[in-house]
């Protein structure tokens, strides 16, 4: 049995997508069934991933924007200019990526959740993987994704009140000028 | 919660003459006890993740340098095999050997300067200069390589851009007898040494399963006992060629630690011996690069490529749409992970054992922040 | 006023006798840690980097002055002052040589023969601490009055075994006079045996010298300053040549240790086996008697220096443990095993 088959059959209706990249697995679970599946992962005998390896977010905004492009354009030849376009249907703009690793198979997988950008909290899962712990106030940092359960969820790299999330698409390389006020008593 | 008014806090860092870097720690301490130490992280963040989606994918490979900078070589080498990964080809065998013999003087370079930098923050100075003008010698190899010593920028993507230096063989003979050299040095004066014991034994231990829990990855994992190495078991590159240990330790105190890196140098060396073997068993004008098109624009998709650094697992994330440039690039460096549990390690020990527990697992400002 | 002059002289001659050990000793400690550490150490001021000390003078006495805001002004110059004085001031029970004659005029080389020097020793040992302390607290750091109670801990605590072992010293030789307990050390012991203070006083020279280590604030025992952990300790705050005094009393105590080591333990200024006077003019012999104890001392400041570059530090808690748990009883242990000798050779 494969390991995408092991996983299906694991998580079973947990599942809402699989893909495959140059022998990485990865799995996509819906934002509410995440600590579950990872338990049910985790817990698995034959499976076992028992590892995180790592978590972090990714910003698909730009991705949705240039694939949009592409029809549209065409679309602009065909049809008359006047035509206002149609709001396209995007999927939810961030993901959380989790890297887990069995030490008992020495495999890998990518378990995905998506985000949506009006409501970006997903559960933490730091009471299944204590490693957790910095990976998600780091993306809770950079992407503003909120926790949900995660015990001391604060910004680690940039500082406290910094106005902005600095990893995603639409916040410039050069950043927006924020100085860093340092209050002395 | 520990009231924090009955306890005197105490900022060490982000400038201490032990913080190496800019980390700091805020520690709250009951006399010379520790009762909760806080690291505060980000003094070295550079946005290295938010750099490498505006750069192509040739011109991220300086940036790596810049992460764990006492073994810039690991960096380089695993940034391109994600790379390579992306891109579906393997960089030719002579290019793997030379990459595994530069990688492996890497990990000495970065354990001897870790060793050393312990030894300074436990008062012993002695040793520090012993290693260290070992790894002097290493560096004049990386720079004959390729003219530059640190921030090296070795390899490309799909292979290496040269042949090793005719003198290396020399070079190498010459080095090897001052590794092992330094290293009998160094064990003389701190091994056995009673005050070093003291200081070292039993200091700053955790458990196999805390570690694991934390991702603890590298020298620090397996000194807590646990046999895990990713060049045995998920053998990349050529690494499955060749024979060496696994060196691991029991209670992953400092004393572990310590030893797991003094007992891992000697196995690099091995591994550099019998690496540069199979190299002088290819022929002269074997193939250094893989098929790779200049400008490079993998297919889209997602993979994680991570090799065994000298701090542990050092894994790269890369998002491709397709472009020319990464999507997102995501390091895993291996100290990050780590370092989160150093708050539950120092826990009740004494400010000195914090220096000492800091400075053995080997936390570099520029990885941990990127 | 003969007397007088004589006494001036002398003190003057100590005063930069000890001054020009202390600025020898910097270049000394440098140039030996480099020879310890495989590397060249400074030696581009003068012949050998000899000019070294020289230009660090220069360079402490320009730099700025600076005195933080929020320290403690008067306790904050004063502390070096308080620290360094004691150090000097101990010398002058020391001796320095025997005696040398001119113009028909016995003239002892020490600057004070007082009968209650051992006493004298003591009290002033335990003044320097108050020079750290006080600096420590003046400056208003956290890092700094870690390093005064450190330091406070640590030589009070190592205060006691030092004691002790020169009381168990004071029992042998019934004097509490330096000068006498040097003369005393000459000729053999057993027979074979030169007549000096660490063959009949064995483990009380290991008490002693291990306490001396700590006293001085050197390593295996500088945690008062453990540079790597609380910067610099008590003087973190102090710079220019205010840290010079610091630097430099430190230098001065190692030259009083190790001249205390040499007079108590080492026979002062006799040679094993060969008696000077016996051969010797009065003059050549006063010079001769100041070499010998010289050339010990001198190996007793090398193996400060010896030690410091070859062995880490030690904790906090060990400290005050191998001082009340292994220095202490061991010197009571010491006291009595002497006392039970002399009682029974008596």
């Amino acid at each position: 049995m494969s390991l995408k088959d092991q996983v299906q059959s694991c998580l079973g209706p947990l599942v809402v997508a699989v893909s495959e990249c140059q022998g990485d697995l990865s799995v996509e679970v819906s934002r509410e069934n995440i600590k579950a599946a990872l338990s049910k992962l985790k817990e698995d005998p034959g499976l076992s991933f028992d590892f995180l390896s790592d978590l972090f977010g990714v910003d698909n905004s730009e991705l949705y924007k240039k694939t949009a492009a592409k029809p549209a354009k065409k679309a602009e030849a065909e049809t008359a200019p006047e035509e206002p376009p149609k709001p396209q249907e995007f999927p939810p703009r961030f993901e959380v990526i989790y890297l887990l690793l069995s030490l008992k198979t020495n495999k890998r997988l990518q378990v995905k959740v998506r985000v949506p950008e009006e409501n970006p909290v997903v559960d933490s899962v730091v009471s299944l993987f204590k490693a957790a712990t910095w990976p998600e106030r780091e993306a809770y940092d950079m992407y503003g994704i909120r926790f949900n359960g995660h015990p001391d969820l604060r910004r680690l790299l940039m500082w406290e009140g910094f106005p902005a999330y600095p990893l995603r698409k639409d916040y410039p390389l050069e950043g927006r000028g924020e100085e860093r006020h340092l209050i002395y008593d | 919660m520990i009231n924090h008014d009955d306890y005197v806090k105490i900022n060490i860092g982000p400038s201490h003459p032990a913080m190496h870097g800019t980390l700091r720690v805020v520690a709250y301490t009951d006399g010379e006890t520790v009762v909760s130490a806080d690291p505060e992280i980000g003094y070295l963040h550079r946005g290295v993740e938010k750099l490498g989606e505006h750069l192509s994918y040739h011109q991220f490979i300086p940036i790596t340098d810049r992460l764990n900078y006492c073994s810039a070589i690991c960096n380089n080498v695993s940034y391109e095999m994600a790379v390579e990964k992306l891109l579906g080809v393997s960089a030719p065998e002579k290019a793997q050997l030379v990459r595994v013999i530069m990688m492996e003087l890497a990990r000495i370079a970065d354990h001897q300067v870790c060793v050393g930098i312990l030894g300074v923050d436990l008062g012993a100075f002695t040793p520090f200069f012993y290693l260290i003008i070992q790894r002097e010698e290493i560096y004049e190899i990386f720079e004959h390589y390729n003219g530059a010593r640190l921030t090296n920028t070795f390899g490309r993507i799909g292979g290496v851009e040269a042949d090793l230096p005719k003198d290396f063989e020399q070079r190498w003979k010459k080095l090897k007898e001052g590794i092992a050299r330094a290293n009998e040095e160094t064990d003389k004066l701190l091994t056995h040494n009673r005050i070093w014991m003291d200081r070292t034994i039993g200091v700053t231990t955790f458990s196999a399963e805390d570690a694991l829990a934390w991702g603890f990855t590298g020298p620090c994992l397996r000194a807590c006992g646990v046999k895990r190495d990713l060049r045995k078991d998920e053998p990349y590159s050529v690494y499955d060629r060749f024979d060496f240990e696994v060196p691991v330790g029991k209670y992953g105190d400092v004393f572990d630690r310590y030893m797991v890196r003094m007992r891992e140098m000697e196995e690099s060396v091995k591994i550099i011996d019998q690496a540069f073997k199979l190299y002088k068993d290819m022929p002269a004008d074997a193939p250094l690069m893989a098929k790779v098109p200049k400008t490079i624009k993998p297919p889209a998709g997602e993979v994680y490529s991570a090799i065994e650094s000298p701090n542990g697992e050092l894994g790269f994330f890369i998002k491709s749409d397709g472009s020319d440039k990464p999507y997102r690039i995501k390091i895993r460096p291996p100290c990050y992970m780590v370092y989160q549990a150093f708050p539950e390690m120092v826990k009740g020990e004494m400010i000195a054992d914090l220096i000492a527990c800091l400075s053995s697992l080997n936390v570099i400002a520029g990885e941990l922040d990127r | 006023m003969n007397d007088l002059i004589i006494a001036l002289i002398k003190v003057v001659f100590i005063w930069v006798w000890v001054l020009l050990i202390a600025v020898v000793m910097t270049w000394v400690e440098r140039r030996g840690a480099a020879m310890i550490q495989d590397r060249p150490g400074p030696n581009r001021a003068g012949p050998f980097g000899l000019l070294q000390p020289l230009a660090d003078g220069i360079k402490l006495f320009t730099k700025e002055d600076i005195i933080p805001a929020k320290a403690k002004k008067l306790l904050f110059i004063l502390g070096p002052i308080l620290f360094s004085l004691p150090a000097f001031s101990a010398y002058a029970v020391v001796p320095f040589g025997d005696k040398i004659v001119l113009g028909g005029k016995e003239i002892i080389l020490q600057v004070a023969d007082v009968n209650i020097g051992f006493l004298y020793i003591v009290a002033l040992g335990s003044m320097a601490v108050y020079g750290i302390v006080v600096g420590g607290w003046a400056s208003n750091n956290k890092y700094s009055i870690l390093g005064g109670l450190r330091a406070t801990a640590q030589l009070i605590s190592y205060e006691v075994p030092w004691g002790l072992a020169l009381l168990a010293i004071v029992l042998v030789y019934g004097t509490f006079s330096l000068r006498e307990i040097a003369l005393a050390q000459q000729g053999t012991f057993l027979g074979i045996l030169p007549n000096w203070g660490v063959f009949k006083q064995p483990l009380g020279f290991i008490l002693f010298i291990v306490a001396a280590y700590a006293e001085a604030n050197r390593v295996p025992f500088d945690l008062p300053e453990a540079e790597s952990e609380i910067v610099s300790g008590y003087h973190t705050e102090y710079g220019s040549m205010r840290l010079g005094v610091y630097l430099f009393g430190e230098y001065v105590n190692l030259c009083t240790l190790s001249a205390l080591i040499v007079t108590f333990f080492f026979g002062a200024w006799h040679l094993p086996y060969i008696n000077m006077a016996s051969f010797l003019g009065p003059i050549s012999y006063g010079i001769a008697s100041f070499l010998v104890f010289f050339l010990k001392v001198s190996f007793f400041l090398w193996l400060f220096v010896w030690v410091r570059w070859t062995v880490p530090r030690f904790r906090y808690d060990q400290v005050m443990g191998l001082g009340w748990k292994a220095l202490i009883p061991l010197g009571l242990l010491n006291l009595f095993l002497t006392a039970l000798a002399i009682q029974l050779t008596a």
